[in-house]
């Protein structure tokens, strides 16, 4: 008792004394987005009341609260997705809390318990992140430490559970326990004698387990209740070149996504680059052979992911060509990309007074070689239950997943006037990629043009036209009763105009129009209208009209976007 | 157990005052282009206003106003000693197409990679583009998300009532 008293004077007087500091020192701050759309029916496009199922209106919105007092943070994150709109998950329908954390750290020291985002390496073996336009949030509940002795090295250890929606945290069988530590040491920060070498090296290395208990009481399979990931890596440069490299290993974990195979998983990912001012020229190769790793073996889709495999092609965002977004095959894929961006200088010929920004991108994804292996005496391949294939680790199969070609050139041309135009050949497997089994590859050539004009230093107007070449067209014969599989086929046009008055002002106009679809029902107009208007960190958009059939990836994870009419509200702000 | 937690809240609230801080910026490290570990809570400009601006390479408005400020950086340095740390949102994909990216558009920023989001969390930022403003004491002065053409008068305007 007197102990106790003593520990509340003290605290009483340390408050008092600090209190004026405290008020100083400490800062709350925060973000709050919220997604409304309200949902008509639109027969044209195949909506209505039914296929809307009475889900009129869609909200998702989430609202944080973070409080900092010197080297201390804690934060919470209130979610609500009643319901969610069209093309998220149903199960994120709920409203709650869904996130919190607090953490220490004073640069040498760190501790965060609660929700935990984090990543090892370039993410193969361990990545939690939370991407609010896919819905996706695979943080880790437990506990995070970082210890960083000297500059250059960096000590990490995890401890914890995935998020899985709205599932409890308590005891759950069926999502794995996840342990993970990785050390980094970069050589040049942390030797003095190498401290301004030409010579930069820097090395990594991390290990991931997954204890899932679940996996014990699998009916058919022996399923192993521990698996393991490694990864290695490397980072060199030399003057202007630079390499770096990181190389990852799976134990045996056969699950959903792999068909209940044996086999170990493997990935690798490296990339050459030259880059001086003016010049940039990378080169990127990636190897992936099963490597899904998820805290449950029976998930499915992007359910409960523990690593990230970085797909290395090109991110498109023009509304045509990102209708075709690649999204990384983590049971098998060989990929390349060569990416240069040259700066024309100015006052040359063709830099003229600004200079002219140029970019050429090739990138190409086919899958892996896998051949059959001997089981009980018999050939199979892929077969449940058994080690599935083998693979020779450089070969690459015929089977092009994805093949993008494009070119840009970005130019100002005078003070008023800049234009982008950007052309792409595209190859893209919708079999693999989208699941419509038996569609025939999308062939397309895609060509677009941005141009701004300035009014006056404020005022602009900006017109986007855009145009896509598939290889099948209107003569096409669409197999009966496979209809469903054509949707966004053959030719589309696009044309926007926005008026803006910077900074907080927009509006827009555009129109998609599906023109050249083998299926006639499906040769729409999707016209929509927005107006926006920005303050400091707020921005608020309202449009309406109707969205075509679309894939929203981010880093490789993609959202399939239903169809859809009618109009949405959408209002971010932070504080 | 939760009498555990409220403790250790606030032990941790304690050495948190007991720490100094002057500045917004939070206590995380990112890695530069050379793959060099940088505390932002160290990032300051002698004193001088700076700016800090969040992007990615997938980000049409970021590179409009990168391209932009790049256009105009010179004369902002020369009348205000501003200076601007670019923050890269892009996740492991691009982490080695960045440096190529930024030189291969002649941009002369500070770039620093925010693979996995940790510093755009603590800022709270949702959406890039999303631009703060610094004073000389790393305090947060003003902010802005989007960009709309002409958008970086607005920030100048901003620089210039702040450095005198």
């Amino acid at each position: 008792m007197k102990k106790l008293l003593i520990f509340i004077s003290l605290i009483i007087g340390v408050t008092s004394l600090q209190a004026q500091d405290f008020l100083n020192k400490s800062k709350v701050s925060g973000s709050f987005e919220v997604n409304t759309q309200y949902y008509m029916p639109d027969e044209s496009i195949g909506i209505t009341d039914s296929t809307l199922n009475n889900k009129f209106f869609g909200i998702n919105g989430f609202g944080k609260i973070q409080y900092t007092l010197g080297n201390f943070t804690a934060g919470i994150r209130f979610e609500s997705f009643q319901t969610p709109l069209l093309g998220f998950r149903p199960e994120l329908e709920g409203t709650g809390i869904a996130n919190y954390y607090a953490t220490y750290d004073n640069g040498t020291i760190g501790v965060t318990v609660g929700d935990i985002y984090d990543q090892f390496g370039s993410g193969l073996v361990f990545r939690t992140y939370e991407e609010w336009s896919l819905g996706f949030d695979n943080s880790l509940r437990g506990m995070r430490a970082v210890y960083r002795p000297c500059d250059g090295v960096t000590f990490k250890g995890v401890y914890g559970k995935q998020r899985f929606y709205w599932a409890s945290y308590g005891r759950d069988e069926n999502r794995g326990i996840i342990r993970g530590v990785d050390g980094e040491w970069d050589l040049n920060q942390s030797l003095a004698a190498m401290s301004n070498a030409k010579f930069r090296l820097g090395v990594g290395g991390s290990f991931v387990s997954n204890y899932q208990e679940a996996a014990q009481n699998d009916p058919i399979y022996k399923v192993p209740e521990n698996v393991s990931a490694a990864a290695g890596r490397i980072n060199m440069g030399y003057g202007r070149f630079s390499f770096t490299t990181e190389y990852a290993y799976k134990i045996n974990n056969p699950s959903a996504i792999n068909n209940m195979i044996y086999k170990n998983g493997e990935a690798l990912l490296s990339s050459l680059a030259y880059s001086q001012k003016g010049l940039g020229v990378v080169l990127q190769v990636k190897r992936v052979d099963n490597m899904s790793f998820k805290s449950d073996y029976t998930a499915k889709e992007n359910d409960l992911d523990i690593n990230f495999i970085p797909p290395i092609n090109y991110t498109h965002t023009h509304s045509l060509p990102a209708m075709y977004s690649y999204s990384t095959q983590p049971n098998g894929e060989m990929g390349i990309q060569f990416q240069v961006n040259y700066l024309i200088p100015k006052k040359t010929l063709l830099g003229g007074k600004y200079g002219t920004k140029v970019a050429f991108n090739y990138s190409q994804v086919n899958d892996i070689v896998r051949d059959s292996i001997t089981y009980n005496g018999k050939k199979v391949l892929y077969r449940k239950g058994t080690l599935g294939y083998s693979s020779p680790f450089f070969g690459i199969s015929d089977k092009v997943f994805y093949r993008d070609i494009n070119f840009e050139i970005d130019k100002k041309i005078s003070k008023k006037w800049s234009i982008i135009v950007q052309y792409i050949n595209l190859i893209y497997d919708i079999e693999t990629i989208e699941g419509h089994s038996g569609a025939p590859t999308v062939r397309a050539d895609i060509a677009f043009l941005d141009l701004t004009y300035k009014i006056t230093p404020k005022h602009s107007i900006r017109m986007e036209l855009q145009h896509l070449w598939d290889c099948i067209g209107t003569g096409y014969e669409v197999p009966e009763g496979a209809e469903k599989d054509y949707i966004k086929r053959g030719n589309w046009f696009s044309a926007l105009l926005e008026y803006s008055i910077a900074p907080k002002w927009f509006v827009s106009v555009a129109d998609k129009y599906n023109y050249g679809n083998p299926v006639a029902e499906y040769r729409d107009h999707y016209f929509t209208a927005s107006v926006g208007y920005i303050k400091d960190a707020t921005r608020i958009t309202l449009s309406g009209g109707r969205q075509s059939e679309g894939m929203v990836c981010v880093g490789g994870v993609c959202r399939v976007v239903p169809a859809s009419s009618g109009v949405s509200l959408t209002v971010t702000t932070a504080f | 157990m939760k009498k555990l937690l409220a403790f250790l809240l606030f032990g941790f609230m304690f050495l948190g005052l007991s720490a100094q801080n002057k500045s917004d910026l939070p206590n995380i490290t990112l890695k530069n282009l050379d793959g060099e570990s940088v505390n932002i809570a160290e990032l300051n400009n002698d004193g001088k206003p700076f700016v800090m601006t969040f992007w990615a390479t997938w980000c049409g408005p970021c590179v409009k106003e990168h391209n932009a400020l790049s256009d105009v950086y010179d004369d902002w340095v020369e009348e205000t000693g501003v200076k601007i740390f670019s923050v890269s949102i892009d996740d492991a994909r691009s982490t080695a197409k960045i440096k190529p990216f930024v030189d291969g558009k002649g941009w002369p920023f500070v770039i620093l990679l925010d693979v996995n989001k940790d510093l755009a969390r603590a800022m709270n930022v949702s959406n890039p583009p999303h631009t703060f403003l610094f004073d000389g004491n790393g305090k947060i002065v003003w902010q802005h998300t989007g960009y709309l053409e002409g958008g970086e008068e607005d920030l100048y305007q901003e620089i210039l009532k702040i450095s005198k």
